[in-house]
C-alpha cells in the first residue's frame, strides 16, 4: 500500500494534500458511525467513482483489496453466523473502504508531498517540543525501509530453510535483529554525509 | 588535496589504523587490502564521519576536527549497500534530499535532481519506488544522490561488490568518466588498476603505494 504513488493528471491528484489527508482523516473516522450497509455501499461506489476519477487502472484497486480479501470474508462469514448479515456486511465494507481511501491518497500522493505536508502541519507544534523535520524524515524512512525488511526477512527465512530450520520466532528474530541495527548503523552514516542534520 | 597525517584509529582497545601519513592529489587513487585491514575506517575518516584519535586529516587544508560539515559538503561517500543509503521511498525524492539539506531554493533542487536523473538515465523512474530498482539502478541512484550535491571528491567503499557483472561495468564506466577526483576501495582489482595510484593496507599499515600493475602484484603476492 506504500510507495506505490501513480502519476495521472487528474483532479484527485491535483487536490491539495493536506485536504487529503484530512478528508481521509474525517472519513475513517466518520465510518465508525455510519452502521448501515447501503449507506456503507453508497460510499463504496462513491470511492470507486473516485478511483475512476484519478484514472487509476482496475488492477491498482484490486492489487490493494487482493490480500485483504481472506480477512474481509472471514469478517463477514463470522459476523453474519453470530450477529446477522446486515453486521458482517457493514463491518467487511468498513475495512474495505477504510484501505481503499487510504490507498486511494498513497496513489495520488507522492510521499514527499505527504511528508512535506505533514511536516508544515507540524509546525505549530514546534514550541512543544516537537521537530517536525525529524518526525518527516522518520515517515519517510518507515516507507522506504518496510520493503527492505520484508526482503530481508524473506532472505533469513530462505537461508534457514536451506539449512532445515522451520518456522521457528527466535531463529528469524535473532538474525532480524542484528542486521536491523548493522543497517541502523550504515544509515545513520549516509544520512550524515548526506548533510542531514537535526535540529 | 587531501592529507592524512600520521593517523591512528582505534575501536575500544583494537587499533586498526596504525599511523597513516598519506598525502591524495591524483583524481584515482584506489585502497585494496584484506577483510578487516581497516580500508572502510579510513574512508570514513576523509569526511569526517570518523575522527581519527590521533593524527590529523585536511581536506583542501579542511581539518576534519574543525568543521565537519564543510569538509563533508566537499567529500562525497558512496556505500557497499545502496539499499541502506537510499532513505527515501522514491528516486528523485531521494536525490532532493541532500539538496533540501542545504537549504537550497525548491526551483534549483528540481532543475539539479532532473538533471542529474537525465545524466544518469533515472528520468523514467523518478516516481518509481526505490525498491522497485534493480541492484544496479540502486546503486545509480545512490551514486546520483552524492553527485547531486557536486562534491569535489568521492569516496566509494566497494560500490560493486553486490553487483553482476553488467551492472558492474556500468558503475565502473561510471565512476571512469566522473570530474571529480575519486577514492575508490574495491576487492575488484579490474576495477583498481584503472587508478592512477594503488595503496595495499595490511593490519592498518600502508604496505605499499605505487602504479596500479606493482602494487596490485604486491597485494596478490600478500594474499597467496
Ligand atoms: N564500529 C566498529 N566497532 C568496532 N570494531 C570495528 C568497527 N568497525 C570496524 N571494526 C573493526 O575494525 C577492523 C577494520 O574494519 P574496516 O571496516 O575498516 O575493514 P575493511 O578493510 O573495510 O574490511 P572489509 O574488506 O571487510 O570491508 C575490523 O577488524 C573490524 O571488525
Ligand atoms: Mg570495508
Amino acid at each position: 500500500m506504500l510507495g506505490l504513488y501513480l502519476h495521472r493528471d487528474s483532479p484527485v491528484h491535483a487536490f491539495p494534500v493536506g485536504w487529503k489527508l484530512a478528508a481521509l482523516a474525517v472519513a475513517a473516522t466518520g465510518l465508525f458511525f455510519v452502521a448501515s450497509p447501503v449507506a456503507i455501499g453508497a460510499a463504496l461506489a462513491g470511492t470507486l467513482l473516485l478511483f475512476a476519477l484519478a484514472r487509476l487502472p482496475l488492477g491498482a484497486i484490486l492489487g490493494q483489496i487482493r490480500p485483504l480479501l481472506p480477512v474481509l470474508v472471514l469478517l463477514f462469514a463470522v459476523q453474519a453466523a453470530f450477529v446477522g448479515w446486515e453486521t458482517g456486511a457493514a463491518t467487511a465494507g468498513r475495512l474495505a473502504l477504510l484501505v481503499l481511501l487510504a490507498s486511494l491518497v498513497t496513489l495520488t500522493t507522492r510521499a514527499s508531498d505527504m511528508i512535506d505536508a505533514l511536516e508544515r502541519g507540524l509546525g505549530w507544534l514546534r514550541p512543544l517540543g516537537v521537530n517536525a523535520g525529524k518526525v518527516s524524515l522518520m515517515l519517510a524512512l518507515t516507507i522506504r525501509l518496510i520493503p527492505v525488511l520484508l526482503d530481508l526477512v524473506q532472505e533469513i527465512r530462505m537461508a534457514q530453510r536451506a539449512r532445515g530450520v522451520e518456522r521457528s520466532a527466535l531463529a528469524l528474530l535473532v538474525p532480524l535483529l542484528v542486521k536491523t541495527m548493522r543497517m541502523a548503523d550504515h544509515l545513520s552514516d549516509a544520512l550524515e554525509a548526506r548533510g542531514y542534520d537535526p535540529r | 588535496m587531501i592529507e592524512l597525517r600520521n593517523v591512528r584509529h582505534r575501536y575500544g582497545e583494537r587499533e586498526v589504523l596504525r599511523g597513516i601519513d598519506l598525502t591524495l592529489a591524483e583524481r584515482r587513487v584506489a585502497i585494496v587490502g584484506s577483510n578487516g585491514s581497516g580500508k572502510s575506517t579510513l574512508a570514513r575518516l576523509l569526511n569526517g564521519l570518523l575522527l581519527p584519535d590521533e593524527g590529523r586529516v585536511l581536506v583542501d587544508g579542511l581539518d576534519t576536527r574543525g568543521d565537519a560539515r564543510a569538509v563533508r559538503r566537499k567529500v562525497g561517500f558512496v556505500f557497499q549497500d545502496p539499499d541502506v543509503q537510499i532513505v527515501y521511498p522514491t528516486v528523485a525524492e531521494d536525490i532532493a534530499f541532500g539538496l533540501k539539506n542545504l537549504r537550497l531554493p525548491r526551483d534549483e533542487i528540481a532543475r539539479r535532481v532532473d538533471a542529474v536523473m537525465a545524466r544518469f538515465g533515472l528520468t523514467e523512474h523518478r516516481d518509481w519506488p526505490a525498491h522497485r530498482l534493480s541492484g544496479g539502478q540502486k546503486q545509480l541512484l545512490a551514486i546520483a544522490s552524492v553527485l547531486v550535491l557536486d562534491p569535489a571528491y568521492v569516496v566509494f567503499d566497494e560500490p560493486t561488490t553486490l553487483l553482476d557483472l553488467r551492472n558492474r561495468r556500468r558503475i565502473a564506466g561510471v565512476i571512469r568518466n566522473l570530474p571529480q577526483t575519486a577514492l575508490l576501495i574495491s576487492h575488484d582489482l579490474d576495477l583498481v588498476a584503472e587508478a592512477e595510484r594503488v595503496i595495499v593496507l595490511d593490519e592498518g599499515r600502508v604496505v605499499a603505494d605505487d602504479a596500479p600493475a606493482a602494487a596490485i602484484a604486491n597485494y596478490v603476492a600478500r594474499m597467496g
